[in-house]
């Protein structure tokens, strides 16, 4: 391979598994969300489709 | 929200969603994208198509998914009705049905070809055939010299995948796909590790003299700075963007609507999506073009390299490698194809899922059922006339054109009629990561005009010869068959022209039975109120 066949296919190929592999990891680390306690807070009407 | 209606766990949103996006494009398309278009100055365009429009789509539909997940709608024609009071949207929102439907047919014939090849693999079926065997292997097996394709064996795979794709849909969100997701994803990945290695260290494979797997490496990744300007690189790269990512399908919208109000979104969709990067730039680039290369020279794959590949010619590669080592890769190469297949199928089936048990209160097992009848028959034309080229027609106008005018729809809706303001509110809302706010900016003006370039060159592409023609593979040169004389019956037989014809009808007939139905679906709306 030429050195810059290979420079980019490193640069290229690494920088996309660092990036997957730090979204993952994030994912795993985010501490899971509460579930809305009301039905009002859970619950949407959008402003075209509210009566009156 | 039932249990079954819901995603189990975060790992497994995110895996269903890649796999959704991973299908067989990721190590078929991908490679043979590059090599058609300049080879390593394919990746640079790729990336900022990435960046500028797979990226704000990603946002944009998980946006708009969870939006209308909110209001219980689990499809696109009720959901981009959500996000506007002009309720002509919602039949653009048709094009997110339509177009799983469309591509489920002819894909899950594809999937039942490699899970065909995964058996005969495992058995040593291709064991001392010559290329040309394995060719013809192929043609035999999907029917081809006659009029009409008669396979017995294809069609037979083709009915127990479909079965095995509905029995997995009826199950749900959590109890079905779900569950597939994280198993096929990791195995996926593991099987591509693998050839990936295998073909990194092949090195000199074949006796020509360019037969070694470096030079197909080198080939995928020299970069020509002077081709960067050639605007059928961009509109390739552009292309391959949507095709990966399944942007523009309305399957993202569908599972990202089972996403609950406070939860990220924002995070969720760029994991799902550089694993989706990750699984073609890394793995996809690294198996077919380097081993066939190996074996079969540059010049063999500049020439030959195409979709059948991976299963006129790989089979052959494979069983270089010795009887033992040549079943191993011939599993792990149409096994993950088959697993990458079916997390697609799986996610193309769920908007019409979403859709019938939505508006006309079916269960999961009615909606899996005739999902089932309605794929089969749309199926049918496409194995029997193959050959005629019914196959690719379906390919062209679901899997292509119906993309680009749907995302298109999508984002002016999303950045101009629902208001970026409101959009930009939706994507960060219950964020995990700090979105960047140029973003607001390249989701309004740049992604628009850059899937806008793509459509007007899609429709009026120029013809060869001087002023203003319009190429026969423009959108509009396909409709009126630029540069050929109508001919149906020819010699008192059916022309190819007829097939393609016919084959458009059916998904006309498709997408207009489609419109009937959200038309059905909004008056018992109306009158439930």
């Amino acid at each position: 391979m030429t050195t810059s066949a290979l420079i980019l296919m490193i640069l290229v190929q690494v920088t996309v598994t660092c990036i997957t592999g730090y979204f993952f990891y994030k994912v795993l680390k985010s501490p899971p969300r509460h579930e809305p306690d009301s039905f009002s807070e859970n619950e949407d009407v959008p402003d075209h489709k509210r009566l009156g | 929200m039932s249990k079954q209606d819901s995603w189990g766990s975060r790992v497994g949103l995110i895996l269903a969603m890649a796999g959704n996006a991973v299908g067989l494009g990721n190590f078929l398309r991908f490679p043979v994208q590059a090599v058609q278009n300049g080879g390593g100055t394919f990746i640079i365009p790729y990336l900022v198509s990435f960046l500028l429009m797979g990226i704000p789509l990603l946002w944009v539909e998980w946006a708009m998914g969870r939006y209308g997940g909110r209001y219980g709608d689990h499809s696109t024609p009720f959901i981009l009705d959500n996000m506007t009071k002009k309720r002509l949207w919602k039949y653009f929102g048709v094009f997110g049905i339509f177009t799983n439907l469309g591509v489920m047919a002819y894909y899950t014939y594809i999937e039942s070809w490699t899970l065909t090849y995964t058996l005969k693999s495992a058995i040593g079926g291709f064991s001392g055939k010559s290329i040309e065997e394995v060719g013809q292997f192929f043609d035999t097996y999907i029917g081809s010299g006659g009029a009409v394709n008669l396979p017995t064996w294809a069609f037979l795979a083709f009915v127990i995948t479909l079965v095995l794709n509905i029995y997995i849909l009826s199950k749900g969100l959590s109890g079905g796909i779900e569950k597939v997701a994280k198993i096929a994803m990791p195995l996926l990945i593991v099987f591509g590790v693998i050839l990936a290695i295998k073909a990194i260290f092949l090195g000199q494979g074949g006796d020509c003299a360019d037969c070694n797997s470096r030079i197909g490496m080198n080939f995928l990744w020299q970069p020509d700075y002077s081709s960067l300007w050639d605007p059928k690189i961009w509109l390739a790269a552009a292309g391959q963007i949507f095709f990966t990512l399944s942007v523009g399908m309305g399957t993202i919208h569908c599972y990202a609507s089972y996403v609950k109000k406070k939860d990220d979104i924002a995070l969720n969709a760029m994991s799902a999506g550089w694993m989706n990067g990750f699984v073609e730039i890394v793995l996809g680039a690294s198996v077919v073009i380097p081993i066939a290369v190996g074996y079969l020279g540059l010049d063999w794959v500049k020439e030959n390299a195409g979709f059948m590949m991976a299963f006129k010619t790989m089979p052959y590669l494979f069983d270089q490698w010795g009887s033992i080592f040549s079943s191993i890769a011939g599993i792990a190469w149409f096994g993950l194809l088959f697993f990458a297949g079916v997390t697609s199928s799986l996610a193309m089936g769920t908007p019409w899922m979403g859709f019938m048990k939505d508006e006309f209160s079916w269960n999961e097992k009615k909606s899996a059922i005739v999902l089932g009848v309605l794929i089969f028959f749309l199926a049918l034309p496409t194995i029997f006339f193959f050959d005629q080229g019914v196959f690719d027609e379906y390919d062209y106008w679901t899997g292509t054109v119906s993309l680009v005018i749907f995302a298109f729809a999508e984002v002016i809706l999303f950045a101009w009629v629902f208001g970026m303001d409101k959009g930009w509110n939706e994507i960060v809302s219950g964020s995990d990561i700090r979105v960047p706010v140029v973003y607001k900016f390249i989701i309004k003006y740049i992604t628009p005009i850059f899937i806008g370039w793509i459509l007007f060159n899609s429709l009026f592409k120029q013809g060869d010869g001087e002023g203003f023609n319009l190429a026969k593979d423009s959108i509009i040169g396909q409709v009126v068959h630029i540069g050929q004389e109508v001919v149906w019956i020819e010699n008192g037989a059916f022309t190819r022209m007829f097939y393609i014809d016919m084959s458009r009808l059916v998904l006309l007939a498709l997408f207009t039975g489609l419109c009937i139905l959200v038309r059905v679906a909004q008056i018992r709306r109306e009158k439930s109120k």
